[in-house]
């Protein structure tokens, strides 16, 4: 029964079950991609893994990755703030609201294997769309579009990009007060001259913000490549997967590993990013 | 005042034709799903599809991998939120009384898992969840110790917004000057203040479980969407039904949350 504020070694105590765990499930994991990606299989330190990673079908791999997150991050953000605002002028508390944040909650979050499915039902070569096309002369069923990733997947991930942005930018875009549109107008100022000067700059950090999240959800996705797309492995989280289910060749084991370095390294430049951008946003607005 | 009404009347009109659009976008796949599990093999409708997946001792027959796939997510929700909450929120209660100094680590190693894809952490996770296996067995349960890192980012910015909203130091100390030990002051002094915090934790968490794929199709474990992608190459029909069918519930859920969450905001002061 120690008053609060004192034996500080006790209180340590109270905390251990939590750091136990976090270095059990987090940082064991971690320490071993980071330091699998440089040994070999018998447990040597090489460099070859890292060297693996030139290897055509990988490089490919990271660049459609790359790409595929940076488009479907541009295009959901884009068109998932202007959902956003669009929401927002709708009356708070009303059943629109209700209806589009719910919505975003369950489609951002339940994409995967229902999303893929969801495609399928409606691309694939028997799908709705698909057949509904080739009664007026569109045929879209002999080409494999739906699982190429600068077209099939750009537009399957678009579609769980928009409701995150939603999710995401709707608290920024309501942060904005009538008051300032109001005081503009005072000023004789144009919804231009708002757009440019008053909301776009206070919006212009939580919405690249907010991209930069999108760029790291889409490139981490595996779900919905792995459920959409049965042969080959054209991203990279979908390479990595292969290399755990299948059998690997000798002296390759940890190329995966090396592949997981690669994808941690890149979420992690995009988030430096973002942190650099932030506070030089900020120092401008402070300014 | 005419200038107010005009952007008023003007502003609608953007609302319904943004949500128009875009709502047509995503309303394509959907109604997709629909008309693909309706279809009758000579053309026309039919509802055998559906009539199939609710008809439970069928389903329990021919298809065990989609029952599996059910009560394996309905038993790893309910471990992971426990584990959750029961490791989470008395650490964070505990670190804003006694080590505050602790603050910014305990946050650190809360978000981390954001910039882990769950596919990294699965390859890390291998040699890890083979000790679990030699240690605990292979049921598809122990997915949820995994699980539980995954939903930390977003446990922990719910709980610390509610736990940010009380007094936690006066409660604790008015608490323990009447008596109350501990346990007393987390389960029946915290725990209550912070219930909206608990439920929206828990609600985000249950989401993301019964979303997950990644990590138990590639540990060959069982749970829903593995079983929904496992049905999928057998009977594509069925399988889109039933995605289709757990995307309504979690939509039902989510919509029947926010009138939950409206109701107690109302009733509290406006906090500006």
């Amino acid at each position: 029964m120690a008053p609060i504020g004192r034996k500080p070694v006790g209180a340590l105590l109270g905390v251990l079950p939590f750091f136990a765990y976090t270095t059990i499930f987090l940082g064991i994991p971690t320490l071993i991609v980071v330091v699998g990606a440089f040994l070999d299989g018998n447990g040597h330190p090489t460099f070859g893994n890292l060297s693996a990673l030139t290897q055509p079908q990988i490089v490919a791999a990271f660049i459609h990755s790359t790409v595929l997150s940076a488009v479907t991050a541009v295009l959901g953000a884009v068109l998932g703030a202007l959902l956003a605002y669009a929401v927002s002028t709708a009356r708070e508390g009303g059943l629109m609201r209700r209806l589009v944040a719910s919505l975003c909650g369950v489609l951002a979050q339940f994409g995967g294997v229902t999303l893929a499915f969801a495609f399928i039902a409606t691309f694939s070569s028997q799908g709705f769309l698909t057949l509904w096309l080739q009664k007026y002369g569109m045929d879209l069923a002999d080409s494999n579009w739906l699982y190429e990733p600068y077209k099939g997947l750009v537009l399957v991930y678009t579609y769980f990009q928009i409701p995150l942005m939603l999710i995401v930018f709707l608290p920024a875009v309501e942060g904005l007060r009538p008051q300032w549109r109001e005081a503009t107008e005072s000023l004789g100022g144009s919804t231009w001259n708002y757009w440019r000067h008053v909301a776009g700059p206070i919006l212009a950090p939580s919405f690249i913000g907010a991209m930069l999240l999108l760029f790291t959800n889409a490139f981490s996705a595996y779900a919905t490549a792995a459920a959409l797309i049965s042969q080959g492995s054209p991203i990279i989280p979908l390479q990595i997967g292969g290399t755990l289910s299948s059998e690997v060749i000798l002296g390759q084991e940890n190329v995966g590993k090396a592949m997981a370095l690669g994808m941690v390294a890149i979420v992690a430049v995009v988030m430096t990013l973002y942190v650099v951008l932030e506070r030089r946003t900020t120092k401008w607005l402070g300014s | 005042m005419s200038l107010h009404a005009t952007r008023r009347r003007r502003q609608a009109s953007f609302r319904w034709a943004v949500v128009g659009v875009i709502g047509l976008f995503f309303a394509l796949p959907i109604v997709a799903m629909v008309e693909f599990t309706t279809r009758a093999p000579g053309g026309g409708r039919t509802l055998d599809t559906w009539a199939t997946l609710f008809n439970f001792s069928l389903i329990d027959a021919d298809y065990p991998e989609l029952k599996h796939g059910v009560l394996a997510s309905a038993g790893l929700t309910l471990v992971t939120v426990t584990i959750m909450l029961v490791m989470l929120v008395p650490t964070m209660t505990w670190v804003r009384l006694r080590l505050p100094g602790l603050r910014r680590l305990v946050e650190f190693i809360c978000l981390l898992p954001l910039t882990i894809p769950a596919i990294v952490l699965v390859v890390g996770l291998a040699p890890v969840y083979a000790w679990v296996a030699y240690f605990l067995g292979e049921s598809s349960l122990w997915l949820a110790l995994a699980y539980v890192i995954l939903v930390l980012p977003y446990a922990y910015r719910a709980l610390d917004a509610g736990l940010g909203a009380i007094d936690v130091k006066t409660l604790a100390e008015s608490a323990r000057s009447l008596g109350a030990g501990w346990p007393t002051v987390m389960w029946r002094i915290i725990l209550p203040n912070v219930r909206t915090a608990v439920l929206s934790a828990a609600f985000l968490s249950v989401a993301l479980v019964l979303g997950e794929f990644t990590i138990a199709s590639l540990f060959s474990r069982d749970n829903l969407q593995v079983a929904i992608n496992l049905l999928g190459k057998r009977d594509s029909s069925l399988a889109i039904a039933a995605a289709l069918a757990f995307m309504i519930l979690a939509f039902v859920v989510l919509l029947a949350m926010s009138f939950v969450g409206s109701g107690r905001r109302s009733n509290r002061p406006e906090e500006n």
